[in-house]
C-alpha cells in the first residue's frame, strides 16, 4: 500500500465516522402543514418565517419534479425526516460543543484549520447550528458573522427579512420551495462599507442523520468597497437510504464590493444534493465562485451570477467528479443585465468506474448589454469506457456588441501519459492519479492550501475506488 | 562482464501487424551500444518493448534484465529495476511540474523519499550542467516545451534516476549544435563502468565524444548488422544502401514491408 493511498483510507474513515448521540429532537418523515408548524415552534420562528413557510409548502405541492435532469425517483420525501436537532446548543466555545460532536469536527480538522488562518467559524451537525465564531478584531470592524437563526431574531433580523430568499425565491423551483419550507441553519454575514476580511471566514455542515435533510441558508451581504472570502465545506457519513441536501446560498455583493466564494462539497454516495446558489453583483464589485463537488448519489448544482451592475464581473472555476453509481450534474451560469460585465466560467468534470458527469454552462447577455466579455471553457476526462462527460452550453445574447469565446474539450485519459509516467518507476494507480490532480490544478491551485490538499486526497480516494 | 540486457528471439507486434521479428540483442555493463536504421525499420518500437509499452504486444520470445525475465512486467518494475528511456516524444502532462514529476519518480525508483532541499540543490546543479533555466523546474511537464527543451528534460531525468540501462531514443534530433555537445557531455558524465546505454540515432554527433563499442543495424524486422564505431561513419557518409553485401537488397526491404 502506497502512501497515498493510506491518506485516502484514513480520510474515508474520518468522513464515513457516524455519531451515535441520539438527536435532542426531529420531526416525523414527510411533508405536512403540521411538520412544517412543528419546526416553526421548535425554531421559534418570527411570525412572518411562519407565514412563509407554509406558503413554500404549497408551492411545493404544486411544483412538478425537474424532467430534464438526471433521475430523481430514488428520493422520496415520505421517507425523508427534515428537522433533525442534536443535543447541543449553539455554542461560542467549542468546549461548550457535546463530546462526539466536537470530535467529529476536530477529525475533520476545524478547530485546527480556525486556530491556523480563518477570521471566523461557523459549524453545522444535522439541522442546527452548534458552534459560531469570529475573531474579535474581525468583529469590532463591524462584521456580522452569525447563524442564521440569531441573524433571523436578532438585531439584524430587518436585514434578513429583506434578502432572505430574495434572489432564490421558493418559486424558482421544487426544491426551493422544498427549503422555503424547512431550512434550517446556515451562516449571515454582513460586511459593512470599505472593510475588507483579511483571511477567510468558514461554515462547514456536517450531515450526521441517516435518512434525513438538511436545509441549511447562507446568506452573505457585502456592502459597497468591502471584501471577502468565504469558504464552505460539507460532509456525511455513507447510509444506504437516500439523504437529500436541498441548501441555499444567497449572495449580495455592493458596488465594487469583491466575495470569493469557496466549496469544496463532498457528500456520502446515498446523497441527493439539490443545492442551489446565486449571487447578484453590482455596478465594478465582483463574485469569484471556488468549487469542487464530490461524492453524492445525484447532483444538481449550478450557481448563478446575476451582473446587475455596470462593470460587474464573475468568474467560475469549477470541478465535479462522479465515479460509479454517481451522476453530478453540475455547471455556472451568468446573466449580464449592465454594460460592460465580464464572465468567465472555467468547468472541469471528471467520470470514472460508469459515472456520469455533465457540465451545464448558461450565458445569457441581456439587450441593453452592451460590451460585455465573457468565456467559458469547459473540459472533460473520463478515466475509461464505462464513463461518461457531457458538457451543454448555453449562449443568449440579445446585443451585436460582446466579446463571447467558448472552447469545450471532451477526452480519455492518454494511456501514454499514464506510460509515460510509468516508465520513470511511478506505479499505474499513482500515475493516473497524478495525471487526475495535474487536471484539477487550475482548481486547487486557487483553494486555500489546506483545501487543495483535501481536494488532492479526495481525488486520491476517488481513484482508489474506495468511496 | 554481468549481462544487463538480453532479448532473445523478439516477435513484436502492434494489433495486426508485427515490426520486429526473431531480434537479438545483448548489452553488458560498461558497454555503448548504438542502433541505426532507417525511418520506420523499428528502432523507437524496440525501445518501447524493451520498457514496456502497454501498446506493443511481444508476440514471442524474451527480455532479460539482469538474467530476470521481464518480458511480461509492466514499465514501472522495469524502471525499478534500472530501465530508462528516453523518450523519442515526450508527452506533455499538464498540471505536474517538472520538479513534482521528478521528485515523484525519484522516490518510486529508489523506494526512499528525498529530502526536499537536497533534491532541489541536486537538480538544480543537473540543470545548470544542461544549460537549463532553472524555472523550467517549476513549469508543467513538458508543456509547451520546445522539441529541444523536452530532449533536455530527458537528460535531466536521466542524470537525476541514474539507471543501470539508459536507451536514448533520438535524444539528439531537434536540437542545435551548442545543445547537442551539451547533452553529449550529459551523457558522458553518466556512462560509468556499471551502467550502459543504447543510443538510437541518425547522426554521429551526439555519439562523437563517447566511446561506442557497438553499432547495430536495423533493417528487415531485425539486427541485420552489427559493428564497430566506425560503421557509424559508413552510414552517415554513405547511408545504408552503401553499406553493401551484409545487406539485405533495399528494394526487397521496403517492398516486403509495405506488404505487411
Ligand atoms: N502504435 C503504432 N500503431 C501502428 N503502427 C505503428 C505503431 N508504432 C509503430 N508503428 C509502425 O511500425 C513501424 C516502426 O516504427 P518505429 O517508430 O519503431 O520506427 P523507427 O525505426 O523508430 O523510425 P524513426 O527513425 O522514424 O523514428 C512504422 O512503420 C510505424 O508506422
Ligand atoms: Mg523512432
Amino acid at each position: 500500500m502506497s502512501d497515498t493511498e493510506k491518506t485516502a483510507g484514513d480520510f474515508r474513515e474520518v468522513y464515513d465516522r457516524r455519531g451515535t448521540m441520539e438527536p435532542d429532537f426531529k420531526v416525523t418523515s414527510g411533508l405536512t402543514p403540521e411538520i412544517i408548524r412543528t419546526i416553526s415552534d421548535e425554531k421559534g420562528d418570527p411570525d412572518w418565517m411562519r407565514e412563509f413557510r407554509l406558503k413554500s409548502l404549497e408551492l411545493y405541492n404544486t411544483i412538478p419534479v425537474p424532467d430534464w435532469g438526471p433521475s430523481l425517483d430514488g428520493l422520496n420525501m415520505d421517507n425523508i425526516v427534515t428537522y433533525v436537532r442534536p443535543k447541543s446548543g449553539m455554542e461560542h466555545s467549542w468546549d461548550d460543543v457535546p463530546t462526539e460532536i466536537k470530535d467529529t469536527f476536530e477529525s475533520l480538522g476545524i478547530p485546527e484549520a480556525e486556530r491556523a488562518g480563518l477570521a471566523g467559524v461557523g459549524a453545522q451537525y444535522d439541522s442546527e447550528v452548534v458552534y459560531h465564531s469570529v475573531r474579535k478584531e474581525v468583529a469590532e470592524s463591524g462584521v456580522v458573522y452569525t447563524d442564521m437563526d440569531s441573524a433571523l431574531k436578532g438585531e439584524h433580523s430587518e436585514m434578513v427579512r429583506e434578502h432572505f430568499m430574495k434572489l432564490l425565491p421558493p418559486t424558482e423551483h421544487k426544491f426551493m420551495a422544498l427549503h422555503g419550507a424547512v431550512w434550517s441553519g446556515g451562516s449571515f454575514v454582513y460586511v459593512p462599507p470599505n472593510v475588507s476580511v483579511e483571511i477567510p471566514l468558514q461554515s462547514y455542515f456536517r450531515f450526521n442523520a441517516a435518512g434525513a435533510g438538511q436545509f441549511e441558508h447562507t446568506l452573505i451581504i457585502l456592502d459597497k468597497g468591502a471584501t471577502l472570502h468565504f469558504i464552505e465545506g460539507c460532509s456525511a457519513p455513507k447510509y444506504n437510504v437516500a439523504n437529500l441536501h436541498a441548501g441555499c446560498v444567497e449572495l449580495f455583493v455592493g458596488e465594487g464590493a469583491r466575495l470569493r466564494y469557496s466549496t469544496i462539497e463532498n457528500w456520502s454516495k446515498n446523497m441527493y444534493n439539490l443545492n442551489s446558489k446565486r449571487a447578484t453583483v453590482a455596478k465594478d464589485g465582483a463574485v469569484e465562485w471556488v468549487s469542487g463537488s464530490f461524492g453524492s448519489h445525484t447532483s444538481y448544482l449550478y450557481p448563478m451570477s446575476i451582473l446587475r451592475g455596470e462593470g460587474a464581473r464573475m468568474e467560475y472555476t469549477g470541478i465535479t467528479f462522479a465515479g460509479a453509481g454517481q451522476e453530478l450534474d453540475t455547471g455556472a451560469q451568468v446573466i449580464h443585465a449592465a454594460p460592460r460585465t465580464t464572465s468567465s466560467i472555467t468547468g472541469k468534470s471528471l467520470s470514472k468506474d460508469g459515472g456520469r458527469s455533465t457540465f451545464r454552462s448558461s450565458v445569457v447577455v441581456n439587450r441593453g448589454a452592451y460590451g460585455c466579455k465573457t468565456s467559458v471553457v469547459c473540459d472533460s476526462l473520463m478515466l475509461d469506457n464505462k464513463s461518461r462527460s457531457d458538457t451543454v452550453p448555453v449562449i443568449d445574447v440579445r446585443n451585436d456588441d460582446v466579446d463571447i469565446g467558448y472552447e469545450a474539450k471532451i477526452g480519455r485519459i492518454s494511456e501514454q501519459a499514464i506510460y509515460y509516467l510509468m516508465s520513470r518507476g511511478i506505479s499505474e494507480g499513482d500515475a493516473k492519479a497524478m495525471i487526475v490532480n495535474g487536471f484539477a490544478e487550475p482548481i486547487s491551485k486557487e483553494l486555500p492550501l489546506e483545501y487543495a490538499v483535501e481536494m488532492n486526497n479526495l481525488i486520491t480516494l476517488e481513484m482508489s475506488g474506495k468511496r | 562482464m554481468s549481462t544487463l540486457l538480453e532479448i532473445r528471439d523478439l516477435t513484436v507486434g502492434v494489433g495486426e501487424k508485427i515490426i520486429l521479428r526473431g531480434l537479438d540483442l545483448t548489452i553488458n555493463a560498461g558497454e555503448t551500444h548504438v542502433l541505426m536504421g532507417q525511418n520506420g525499420t523499428g528502432k523507437s518500437t524496440l525501445a518501447s518493448a524493451i520498457m514496456g509499452n502497454p501498446a506493443y504486444t511481444v508476440r514471442s520470445g524474451s527480455i532479460l534484465f539482469e538474467g530476470e525475465d521481464i518480458t511480461n512486467e509492466t514499465a514501472d518494475k522495469r524502471a525499478r529495476r534500472g530501465l530508462f528511456l528516453s523518450f523519442q516524444n515526450p508527452e506533455e502532462v499538464p498540471g505536474i511540474t517538472l520538479e513534482n514529476f521528478m521528485r515523484t519518480a525519484k522516490s518510486a525508483v529508489t523506494g526512499e523519499k528525498p529530502r526536499v532541499m537536497q533534491f532541489r540543490k541536486d537538480m538544480n546543479a543537473a540543470m545548470d550542467k544542461l544549460n537549463m533555466p532553472q524555472g523550467y523546474a517549476s513549469r508543467e511537464l513538458n508543456v509547451g516545451f520546445s522539441g529541444g527543451e523536452k530532449k533536455k528534460a530527458e537528460i535531466l531525468q536521466l542524470l537525476l534516476l541514474n539507471p543501470k540501462l539508459a536507451i536514448l531514443d533520438e535524444a539528439d534530433s531537434g536540437l542545435d549544435v551548442d545543445a547537442i555537445r551539451i547533452v553529449s557531455d550529459g551523457v558522458r558524465r553518466y556512462r560509468n563502468e556499471g551502467n550502459a546505454l543504447l543510443i538510437i540515432t541518425h547522426n554521429a554527433k551526439l555519439v562523437e565524444e563517447l566511446t561506442v563499442d557497438y553499432v547495430h543495424v536495423l533493417d528487415q524486422k531485425k539486427i541485420s548488422l552489427t559493428g564497430s564505431a566506425e560503421l557509424i561513419t559508413r552510414i552517415t557518409e554513405g547511408g545504408f544502401a552503401g553499406l553493401g553485401d551484409n545487406k539485405a537488397d533495399k528494394g526487397g526491404a521496403s517492398a516486403s514491408r509495405e506488404a505487411q
